[in-house]
């Protein structure tokens, strides 16, 4: 391996090469852009289930994941100040299924640079449960609903515009 | 070492190859570094050598009436982007409003501009709550974007006598970071 890595080094390069070597920084900035853009619209991300299935006339309990990412924090559902943004969970109203309740995990009471008093966040993994319902128009068979997560997060130091997260939720209805 | 001259030619060309795709690798890999460094600490100031132009717009405040940039042109301005839901934030507005209130008359302002979604809905009754006494207006998406987005919350800008960008804060930065360049720009120390 060793040879072959002296060899490459003492042949002149040629120009499929030369050609990679200028297209580089113009690949790696596009990829810098995107990453960019991902890694902002990522500082949240939900894990729902792969699958739910729900019988008419009776609730199911779903479970599904918020992950904030470290150093990121959201409010909780239950924010102290009345300023600040709870983090909440909705399906449409045109969904074959409502969410009857959501019950979110107790919330960390944490101070701060920017806070005078301690805020109610969640941090890292957030595992809640939803319980869903068929709505009376919902047909047997399989269906995709929205659910929209919607949560404001910060850091130590600056905060992000609030945002909605859109997940597809596969749901089976059944008699 | 290789049986034949193509052979070897081939090999060679493969490990080129390996090797191009190993810089890249590597490039992707210190590329990434940076990009995670700057989005989880992404605060931090900008010093501008160079000085452009602060976009000019128009806005209403409070009472309705319309102020522009522009109207602030000989003074020094601190351009705060804030918002009520924004906990940093809320830590320099009290500064600001002892910036504004020290050195208003050696020709220093504040503008806060809001980017609450809602507008005046949500900034009215923040201000009910909270004394500030310097000029407050609600923005939008299109002096958002005139400003390079304002991505995160809070941003300020700091603005010389002649409506140019000196400086750009995103992010909570220290009292005497700002009160220091107020004093630069003031005594013409730039």
């Amino acid at each position: 391996m060793k040879t072959r890595f002296t060899s490459c080094l003492r042949i002149a390069p040629d120009r499929a090469f030369v050609r990679g070597l200028i297209l580089l920084p113009g690949i790696l900035f596009a990829l810098q852009a995107q990453t960019t853009l991902n890694s902002l619209s990522s500082v949240v991300t939900v894990v729902a289930p792969e699958k739910v299935i729900a019988k008419r006339g009776t609730t199911q309990d779903i479970q599904f994941t918020v992950q904030v990412k470290s150093g990121y924090h959201v409010n909780s559902n239950t924010p102290a100040d009345e300023f600040l943004i709870p983090i909440t969970f909705t399906f449409g109203s045109d969904a074959a299924v409502e969410i009857t309740s959501i019950t979110w995990p107790k919330p960390s009471l944490e101070k701060f640079e920017f806070s005078a008093k301690p805020v109610s966040v969640f941090q890292g993994d957030v595992k809640a449960t939803a319980k869903l319902k068929p709505t009376a128009s919902a047909q047997p068979g399989l269906t995709h609903v929205i659910g929209k997560l919607r949560y404001q997060a910060c850091n130590d130091r600056m905060c992000l515009p609030p945002r909605t997260l859109e997940v597809r939720v596969p749901v089976e209805i059944r008699n | 070492m290789f049986h034949n001259k193509y052979e070897g030619e081939r090999l060679v060309r493969i490990t080129r190859r390996s090797l191009f795709a190993s810089c890249a690798a590597l490039g992707l890999t210190a590329c990434g570094g940076r990009i995670e460094n700057r989005v989880t600490a992404a605060s931090g100031s900008k010093a501008d050598p160079n000085r452009k132009p602060a976009p000019n717009f128009t806005l209403k405040d409070a009472s309705g009436k319309s102020v522009s940039l522009a109207d602030y042109k000989g003074k020094v301005v601190l351009l705060n982007f804030w918002a009520t839901w924004c906990g940093p934030c809320k830590i320099e507005i009290p500064w600001f409003v002892e910036f504004e209130q020290k050195y208003k008359d050696r020709g220093f302002s504040v503008v806060g501009v809001s980017m609450d979604d809602e507008g005046w809905d949500a900034v009215k009754p923040w201000l009910a709550k909270n004394q500030v006494n310097y000029r407050m207006l609600v923005g939008d998406d299109k002096v958002a974007q005139a400003y390079g987005g304002v991505e995160s919350l809070p941003t300020t800008f700091v603005l010389d006598q002649d409506g140019r960008i000196v400086n750009q804060h995103v992010g909570l930065v220290s009292k005497s970071d700002y009160e220091n360049e107020i004093h630069k720009l003031l005594e013409n120390r730039t």
